[in-house]
């Protein structure tokens, strides 16, 4: 797809207009998505959440979840060990679980 | 292939100066950036959320930002197609490429068969038989925002859905020409995104060889009539009509005839639901047995008015809204203005066959002011309808079909 192409298409959609000018084949498709923009927010732990949470995935998926007892976020910081390979240190994980119940969490 | 990542303002420079290029529709090009900004709340705990327009796309909701997951607003759905920037996104590994060749894509066809391939976009379009249909492609986990008790998992509303018209070739087509071997049990398909470490689970989903070779499965390159948005699967994806998203591979890569049930995290035991009737469960409990989800239950929203708006007593009205199943069509919408006391028959639109939205209408009246619990519920071609009450709870927040509510104000 030509540049010029590319940008048209990309300023319809800006303005919610659908590109009936892009071709209907695409040799190539190329984007650069925007910053990230959520972030732990202070707080004990902080540090060590995004260090190794932020690995895989952005702080986003902490913030929207439902608020966790103990048990909820152990259980879902041990997946994150168990299931994907997080490197987290046996010793850290209470210090996660600690600034996940203060940041999102239920007694 | 390249990753996530780059120049972090490069996108919006981009898109600053395509509005500029547009002369006059500068001014246009930054409402449009301002509307970036809005935020919105979803009616659940912890709903804060906001709109951000990702390359390819209009503003969606953003509900997480790496790996990307955007949500789709419902007043994007008061048509029977969904537009592609409009299109729900949703990946759950987070190296997933931003620049992909397609004239370079090769899928390449192995495992149990005859003749393995390795075929280009160029080879789908020039030697199988083209074929089109139109299908709603569901997160297996839309609506699990709604759960009660609240679970785990990618937060939604409603908006992890979108209906389009797939154009690509029959699966089964291509299966055909590579010839399944003796003792085939499954097809296992794989794309581009992979883990940002390799301890995470490669995203491959599977299906048994016989919904492989339903008719209605294909591998598409196009999605209305365009390219797929890159955040929708560029160049190829599995389309797999009447089953959940989690089917629908993106970027497809690799197709693999095995002889035995793939058994990965993603398909065991994520995206699995209790083995009944009703794929429900009871918070707490353990479940006996899981399977694999699969076809989707039928559900039907009101699209052309929101919660809490205003309408005028006395005055006439047009409620829309859309409908869908796994397959078997949309039979009858059935329409109700007082929270379920009473049905009438909405007015079914065009029917773009039996995987699509369908659209629906109907007159509403309020007689007097007061609030209004607008419903819809609709019934599929085999007489499944959707549940009225006690919304089914499972652990993963899959298959909410309950009957929801919009409330009106008539002044």
């Amino acid at each position: 797809m030509k540049p010029i192409l590319k940008n048209l298409s990309l300023a319809l959609a800006a303005l919610g207009l659908s590109a009936c000018v892009t071709p209907s084949v695409a040799d190539k498709s190329s984007v650069t998505l925007p910053p990230e923009t959520a972030h732990f927010k202070p707080g004990s732990g902080s540090d060590v959440a995004t260090t190794y949470c932020t690995i895989c995935h952005s702080p986003d998926y902490i913030y929207m979840q439902p608020a966790q007892d103990r048990a909820g976020w152990t259980g879902a910081v041990n997946k994150m060990r168990k299931v994907f390979g997080a490197p987290i240190p046996e010793e850290q994980v209470k210090v996660i679980v600690d600034y996940l119940m203060a940041q999102n969490g239920k007694q | 292939m390249r990753k996530q990542g780059g120049r972090p303002d490069a996108g919006r420079r981009r898109l600053l100066r395509a509005g500029a290029a547009l002369g006059g529709a500068a001014l246009a090009g930054s409402a449009a950036l301002a509307a970036a900004e809005q935020m919105v709340t979803l009616p659940i705990a912890n709903g804060a959320r906001r709109f951000a327009a990702y390359p390819q796309k209009r503003p969606l909701i953003v509900m997480t930002e790496r790996p990307v997951q955007l949500e789709t607003p419902m007043a994007m759905f008061d048509s029977a197609f969904t537009p592609n920037d409009a299109f729900f996104v949703r990946w759950h590994i987070s190296n997933v490429p931003t620049s992909v060749d397609a004239a370079a894509h090769r899928i390449k066809v192995h495992g149990l068969v005859n003749n393995p391939l390795s075929l280009s976009v160029a080879d789908l379009r020039n030697n199988y038989e083209q074929v089109e249909i139109a299908a709603v492609c569901q997160c297996s986990g839309n609506s699990r925002g709604l759960s009660e008790p609240r679970v785990m998992g990618g937060e939604w509303t409603n908006g992890a859905m979108g209906n389009a018209m797939w154009k690509g070739v029959r699966l089964r087509d291509i299966l055909a020409k590579a010839g399944l071997q003796k003792g085939a049990l499954q097809v296992r398909f794989n794309g581009l995104d992979t883990g940002p470490m390799t301890s995470v689970p490669d995203l491959v989903k599977a299906l048994d060889v016989d919904q492989a070779l339903r008719e209605e499965v294909i591998v598409a390159y196009s999605m209305n009539g365009q390219p797929l948005p890159i955040l929708n699967g560029f160049p190829v994806r599995l389309v797999v009509p009447g089953w959940y998203a989690t089917y629908w591979v993106k970027m497809l890569e690799d197709v693999e005839v095995i002889s035995s049930v793939e058994n990965n995290f993603w398909m065991n035991p994520a995206y699995r639901i209790p083995a009944n009737d009703c794929a429900c469960a009871v918070p707490g409990k353990p479940i006996p047995k899981t399977v694999p989800i699969n076809r989707m239950n039928v559900r039907s929203f009101i699209t052309s008015m929101a919660d809490g708006a205003q309408v005028r007593a006395g005055q006439q009205v047009a409620v829309r809204g859309i409908a869908f199943d796994g397959g078997y069509g949309i039979r009858r919408v059935l329409f109700s203005a007082d929270g379920g006391k009473s049905w009438n028959e909405a007015r079914l639109g065009k029917d773009h066959g039996n995987y699509s939205f369908r659209e629906w209408e109907i007159g509403f009246k309020a007689p007097s002011a007061g609030s209004y619990a607008l419903q819809a519920m609709a019934v599929n071609g085999i007489g499944e309808s959707q549940q009225i009450s006690n919304p089914r709870w499972n652990p993963a927040g899959y298959m909410r079909n309950v009957v929801e509510t919009v409330r009106v104000q008539a002044v």
